[in-house]
């Protein structure tokens, strides 16, 4: 049975700070953006007052802030792990988060400060074109900021690249490539070395187009004659976009394959199936965003054929590989049910439930009726909450132990039940919702609508006092290192 | 049933499935059984999990593309009453807002501005059909209503601080007798 911490991942003084600095951000934005996002829905609810200029400054606040904090976390995840195969820059990590922090300052400003209210999309040509709102002023601080959080990742990326190549010479090889039509495979090859390499090259392309269409919007911003193609800039957006919160999943999932085998006590290697999985995902995540554009219907129709087909294949690896591995895992064990291993089962889970509604949101026929409804926060809170974010946190309460059978608190047991509830209420009112045609961004609900807004409001306040317990669990017991546990 | 309730219906077939093999391993997860013995029998078990969903998978896709659920883009449709509709902050120009039940609609969404979202919601509030407006670009959303009444147009694509205004209505009129129905 391997060791709970390994040798290898006892941090020097200034990487654990480094680490502290991620996590604890990570939660303390994940729990303000959490009240935000409370506050909309009892809003919605007609059970507090938000005036519906504030109401979409929030939005794009939250909506911001819980892409870029899930992006920032999960990195994370992938630096702890992958820093024990290949040696990674701690000066680039940092500079990763000082980016991040001086990007998340100008976008905070040009919300609250400059009234910004685009959504976080920003989509062409929405940011300049407010119907005198708010400034180009304030847009051009929001896209900057969001351009100086891309440059960190690319250069996190960039980082992670040149130490896998120096290890592995390529980044096939470090995702496996070379097993995946026969030789025997090395067993001891690291899946964390797989899903880093799969996620440097989909997320490093993603983060790029990001940047040309945020570049070429601020141009625009300031030389208005110089005009973008509305439908390119829309698929360049939700290129990013969609392959930017992917990959946090991606880097979240890290954590699964290194920590739930030391709480079953059973060894979780790469395999033939596995490799195929994440080679296929490697391919089907970069195509897989004209999903979001079906409704566009001028776009090419085997483009969207292509969305709506890719759709339901790139849920096959979730489901047949990662989650089906899981609970293979697990499966009469003897398990250690302690916190870390009960939310990193739930984020399996919660990922392999949560890309259900999203499939079938793919097919064009329903999409027709679903698109922009709540049916698609629905289904990507119910994988970000339940999935990614319980990744995220079996992760971080990882961290704080010592031992794998060390016992729960009562609060610890508490807050998994508030958070399991809660999460389920929240997204299944979001879906529910979702099939009663609600649409998604209103600031101001029709009477019919009301009373789901209201039921996913008691829901959420749940789910936030659920992480607020988890937050401060964990950032007491960060703060506590280096005299608790070997990770510190 | 349409088709809202139908998605709603599978979405927990499939999360009921998923909840059900999660929540018998960890009702399992006590019993320690040797490993090796365990995969074999998973690994049996995959095989046709995966099969399975190739198989839904092909029968899906054919189902629901087989008849291309988007109409042609590039030409009129035959015999379908043609209306303009152009996006801009905060509202909708219709070129018409009134219709008859039966008789093919073809609406030619677009913007003049920033991208909206061109969402129909019949008289029992549920939305029926849908595209993007866009600047620069116009997208052929064609729909024959069945039901007459009040029907209205919601922007289901965030346009800015007063989106949730964006509203308009049109009327859809009983087909005449012995007509199309």
């Amino acid at each position: 049975m391997s060791a709970l911490h390994q040798p290898a991942e006892t941090l020097p003084r200034r990487e654990r700070i480094v680490l502290n600095l991620y996590a604890i951000t990570g939660l303390v934005v994940l729990v303000l953006m959490m009240l935000g996002g409370v506050a909309m829905r009892m809003a919605q609810g007609t059970w507090i007052e938000l005036p519906p200029d504030l109401f979409y400054q929030i939005m794009t606040a939250h909506g911001a802030a819980m892409v870029g904090i899930a992006g920032l976390t999960s990195s994370a995840v992938m630096w702890y792990f992958l820093r024990q195969y290949v040696r990674l820059s701690t000066g680039i990590f940092l500079a990763n988060y000082v980016l991040f922090m001086i990007g998340a300052v100008l976008i905070l400003g040009s919300i609250f400060a400059l009234q910004y209210g685009g959504g976080w999309t920003f989509l062409y040509p929405l940011p300049v074109k407010s119907n005198g709102m708010w400034s180009v002023h304030a847009a051009a601080g929001f896209m900057l900021g969001f351009l100086l959080i891309g440059v960190g990742f690319v250069l996190f990326y960039l980082d992670a690249t040149l130490a896998i190549l120096r290890v592995y010479g390529n980044l096939g090889r470090a995702l496996g490539l070379q097993w995946l039509f026969g030789g025997a495979i090395d067993k001891s090859h690291p899946p964390t070395v797989v899903a880093s390499a799969m996620v440097i090259i989909v997320n490093g392309l993603g983060t790029l187009c990001g940047a040309v269409v945020l570049v070429l919007c601020l141009v625009n911003a300031y030389v208005p004659a110089f005009e973008l193609n509305a439908l390119l800039a829309k698929n360049m957006t939700y290129f990013f976009g969609h392959v930017f919160i992917n990959a946090t999943i991606y880097m979240g999932v890290i954590a699964v394959y290194e920590l739930l085998p030391r709480y079953s006590g059973r060894p979780w290697g790469v395999s033939r199936p596995f490799l195929w999985a994440w080679a296929a995902s490697t391919v089907m995540v970069l195509i897989v965003y004209p999903h979001h554009l079906l409704m566009d219907f001028v776009m090419p129709s085997w483009i969207l054929v292509m969305g709506q087909i890719i759709s339901f294949t790139n849920g096959m690896p979730v489901l047949v590989v990662t989650a089906y591995g899981a609970l293979t895992n697990v499966h009469r064990s003897g398990m250690r049910w302690s916190m870390p291993a009960k939310l990193l089962l739930l984020s399996m889970f919660g990922w392999a439930a949560g890309v259900i509604p999203a499939i079938i949101d793919g097919i064009i026929s329903v999409n027709r009726v679903m698109h922009n409804t709540l049916w698609v926060p629905g289904h990507f809170h119910f994988y970000l909450l339940l999935g990614l974010w319980a990744m995220l946190f079996g992760f971080m309460y990882h961290l704080i132990r010592t031992r794998a059978d060390e016992p729960d608190s009562a609060v610890d047991r508490l807050g998994f039940l508030a958070y399991l509830v809660g999460g389920l209420g929240f997204s299944g009112m979001l879906l529910m919702a979702g099939r009663a045609s609600v649409p998604r961004r209103w600031a101001v609900h029709l009477p019919e609508w009301v009373p789901y807004a209201q039921a996913s409001s008691l829901a959420a306040i749940l789910v936030v006092l659920a992480t607020i317990v988890f937050a401060v669990r964990i950032i007491s017991g960060l703060l506590r290192a280096p005299d608790v546990g070997t990770a510190h | 049933m349409d088709t809202q309730h139908l998605v709603w219906g599978i979405t927990l077939i499939g999360i009921g499935i998923i909840a059900a093999a999660f929540l018998y391993v960890v009702a399992r997860s006590g019993m320690p059984l040797e490993y090796a013995s365990v995969q074999k029998k998973a690994y049996g078990i995959r095989r046709w999990f995966f099969w399975t969903l190739v198989l839904l998978g092909i029968g899906t896709a054919y189902g629901t593309l087989v008849e291309f659920p988007i109409p042609d883009q590039r030409g009129s449709s035959a015999g379908a009453r043609v209306v303009d509709a152009v996006g801009k902050q905060w509202s909708w120009e219709l070129s018409a807002n009134q219709f008859t039940a039966g008789v093919p609609v073809e609406f030619r969404v677009t913007s003049s501005d920033v991208n909206h979202g061109f969402g129909i919601y019949d008289p029992n509030g549920r939305l029926i059909a849908q595209t993007q407006a866009m600047p620069g670009f116009t997208n052929h959303l064609v729909h024959t209503f069945t039901q007459p009444g009040k029907y209205r147009v919601l922007c289901l694509e965030y346009c800015g601080l007063v989106h949730h205004n964006m509203v308009a209505e049109f009327e859809v009129l009983a087909a005449p007798q012995g007509g199309k129905s």
